[in-house]
């Protein structure tokens, strides 16, 4: 396998996360290349979560870097991460409840779009073309995800499995190189489930690049190129989706925490 | 939340207009004029502060200090100095903007509810110092003999002038904040109520907008105060003590934090009580607020902008109950 960070979109390299006492994370090495999808499996508790806070800036390592088209993340704030290209969606949903589908997806063209509070409150010309072009911007998106008839529900409305996808359109909005997905299937019916498989194929069949957690082991052999298994923080394994199913330590690991 | 319509406005603005000319003719409300000039003022504090509270999720203890900041930088620098008023406003105006960026930034970078403990400590600061550094404030005897205001020559010499100069500041402020909070700005500000991770990961800057609201809830402060100190042309430090801005808290509460019109209701009610209504109660005034506020946080947590909304479900639930 060739390294260069050209082809890897993300390097995670010696990060450790220790909360108090607790390591969350410890050493899961591992590298991203550029237009796959990457799956990160395991049990609960496993630090999948964790991995996400601080590839997205949450939290700072207590050790390690990650990169980000070979550049270190460390000194970048939540926000300016997304203005750089990654994006997210949250294991137990964080939609702006109150606000309406629309209006959920348009605000992650702020990452595109600067904003600012004078020219807003003076209505400069150029505010109202920047709302309209928003706005058709997040009308694609909603076209795209399949939710282009609830525009205007508030997203509270919305059941459940549409409210995951309005996340990923939201997280879309951003226009991300890479976008993490935190277990977007948990919770669905097997219907829901397909419609989720089939975004998250279609979104990376535009060239971004998904790094998904995910229990649903259908949903991980179906979709992704390469699968990293993290058990107590730590990597147990690495490879393609044959290969997972296969491994032993895998197995013991899945059939050691259900027991 | 709703999209405010011109409707509202207009109608708001017409009932300004004639309203001096209506109190004039009636002689039971003759002195509403006078009460409605203090209305105004207050109405820019709690534009700022329903702002800050109801899309930005803070809450500032600590207004009556901008807004004594206003009110003495503005006399201060007209009385010693013999400067133009209006520069002096605007001075004012920096002067605040920057305390309140200095106070606003460390706290609220932090989660929780920093910023109603720095306003908390800076509010009693502010206040000693007014009350202590008599060579410059007067101490506890305050200013007097602050100049009134003009423009280009033309006195505002009655309390019929100070009232259109005073709501004319409250309808560009209101239009502004309108305007801010129907854009993208607003939705931003919108979104970090509701959710500050989810806002952050799209990539709004949470802590800039806060940082934002809360320097801009300032400076409507000082305007505030500066236009106080030029209408009564006296200024003591017992304007601007916590009690009020526990009283500009009251009025947001009282009208609705979550709408604009809200902040305005707010004021208006509070300030005609206190001004007019609450005379017999004397030192059990306190009281009542403190009623006020007990019951419309446990019957009225919208306000009262809440209430037909309210009163509608209520009347919906009624009617398929039967
Ligand atoms: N903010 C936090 N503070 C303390 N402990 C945490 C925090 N976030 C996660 N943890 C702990 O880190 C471990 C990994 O959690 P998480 O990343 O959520 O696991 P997963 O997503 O794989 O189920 C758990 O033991 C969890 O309790
Ligand atoms: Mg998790």
């Amino acid at each position: 396998m060739n390294d260069t960070t050209a082809e890897n979109i993300l390097e995670v390299q010696g990060v450790v996360m220790a909360f108090g006492g607790l390591m969350a994370l410890f050493k899961p090495d591992f590298k991203v290349k550029r237009g796959i999808i990457k799956a990160i499996i395991g049990p609960n508790g496993a630090g999948k979560t964790t991995l996400f806070n601080i590839i997205t800036g949450f939290f700072t390592p207590t050790e390690g870097t990650v990169r980000f088209k070979g550049r270190s993340i460390k000194k970048f704030k939540t926000h300016e991460i997304a203005a750089r290209g990654i994006s997210r969606t949250f294991q137990t949903v964080e939609l702006f409840g109150n606000m309406t589908v629309l209006e959920n997806v348009m605000l992650g063209c702020h990452t595109r779009v600067p904003t600012s509070f004078m020219a807003s409150g003076f209505r400069l010309p150029g505010a109202k073309r920047k709302e309209e072009e928003m706005r058709d911007r997040a009308l694609n998106i909603l076209k795209f995800i399949g939710l282009a008839d609830k525009f205007e529900e508030p997203a509270d409305n919305l059941p459940l499995g549409q409210q995951k996808m309005l996340e990923i359109g939201r997280a879309l909005a951003t226009e991300p190189e890479l976008i993490c997905l935190d277990e977007p299937a948990a919770g669905l019916n097997e219907t829901e489930t397909y419609v989720a498989s089939s975004l998250i194929k279609a979104i990376n069949a535009k060239g971004i690049t998904v790094l998904l957690v995910e229990h649903d082991m259908k949903v991980i052999m179906n979709i992704s190129d390469e699968i990293v298994v993290l058990n107590y923080g730590q990597k147990i394994a690495e490879g393609t989706p044959e290969a997972i199913r296969d491994n032993s330590t895998v197995i013991e690991a899945y059939l050691g925490s259900e027991a | 939340m709703l999209r405010i319509g011109k409707l509202p406005i207009a109608l708001f603005a017409g009932f300004i207009i004639i309203f001096p000319w209506v109190a004039g003719k009636v002689p039971a409300i003759g002195n509403y004029t006078d009460i409605m000039v203090f209305v105004g003022i207050y109405c820019l504090i709690t534009i700022g502060l329903g702002l800050l509270m109801g899309y930005a999720g803070q809450i500032s203890v600590g207004q009556a200090a901008f807004y004594g900041i206003g009110a003495y930088v503005s006399a201060i620098l007209t009385t010693r100095y013999g400067l133009n008023p209006w520069f002096c406003m605007f001075i004012a105006v920096l002067v605040t903007g920057t305390i309140a960026f200095l106070v606003g930034t460390p706290s609220l970078k932090l989660k929780g509810h920093y910023l109603a403990m720095a306003t908390l400590a800076f509010g009693i600061i502010v206040f000693i110092i007014f009350n202590e550094e008599i060579q410059w404030t007067g101490g506890p005897d305050g200013m007097a003999d602050i100049p009134g205001l003009s423009i280009f020559g033309f006195e505002l010499d009655s309390i019929e002038k100070y009232f259109y100069l005073v709501w004319g500041f409250v309808f560009v402020i209101l239009i502004f904040t309108i305007n801010v909070i129907q854009s993208d700005a607003g939705r931003a500000l919108r979104a970090i109520h509701t959710s500050e991770a989810a806002a952050n990961s799209m990539g709004v800057n949470v802590s800039k907008f806060k940082v934002l609201v809360f320097v801009y809830s300032a400076i409507l402060a000082s305007l505030a105060g500066s236009l106080y100190a030029h209408y009564l042309n006296f200024i003591n430090p017992s304007t601007f003590d916590l009690f009020f801005s526990i009283k500009l808290l009251i009025m947001i509460a009282l009208g609705g934090m979550y709408n604009i019109w809200g902040a305005i209701i707010g004021a208006g009610i509070i300030t005609f009580l206190s001004y007019e209504w609450l005379h017999y109660f004397e030192e059990f005034e306190v009281i009542v607020y403190g009623a006020i506020l007990l019951v419309v946080t446990i019957f009225l947590p919208n306000g009262l902008v809440g209430l037909p909304g309210m009163l509608k479900e209520l009347f919906v639930r009624q009617k398929s109950n039967e």
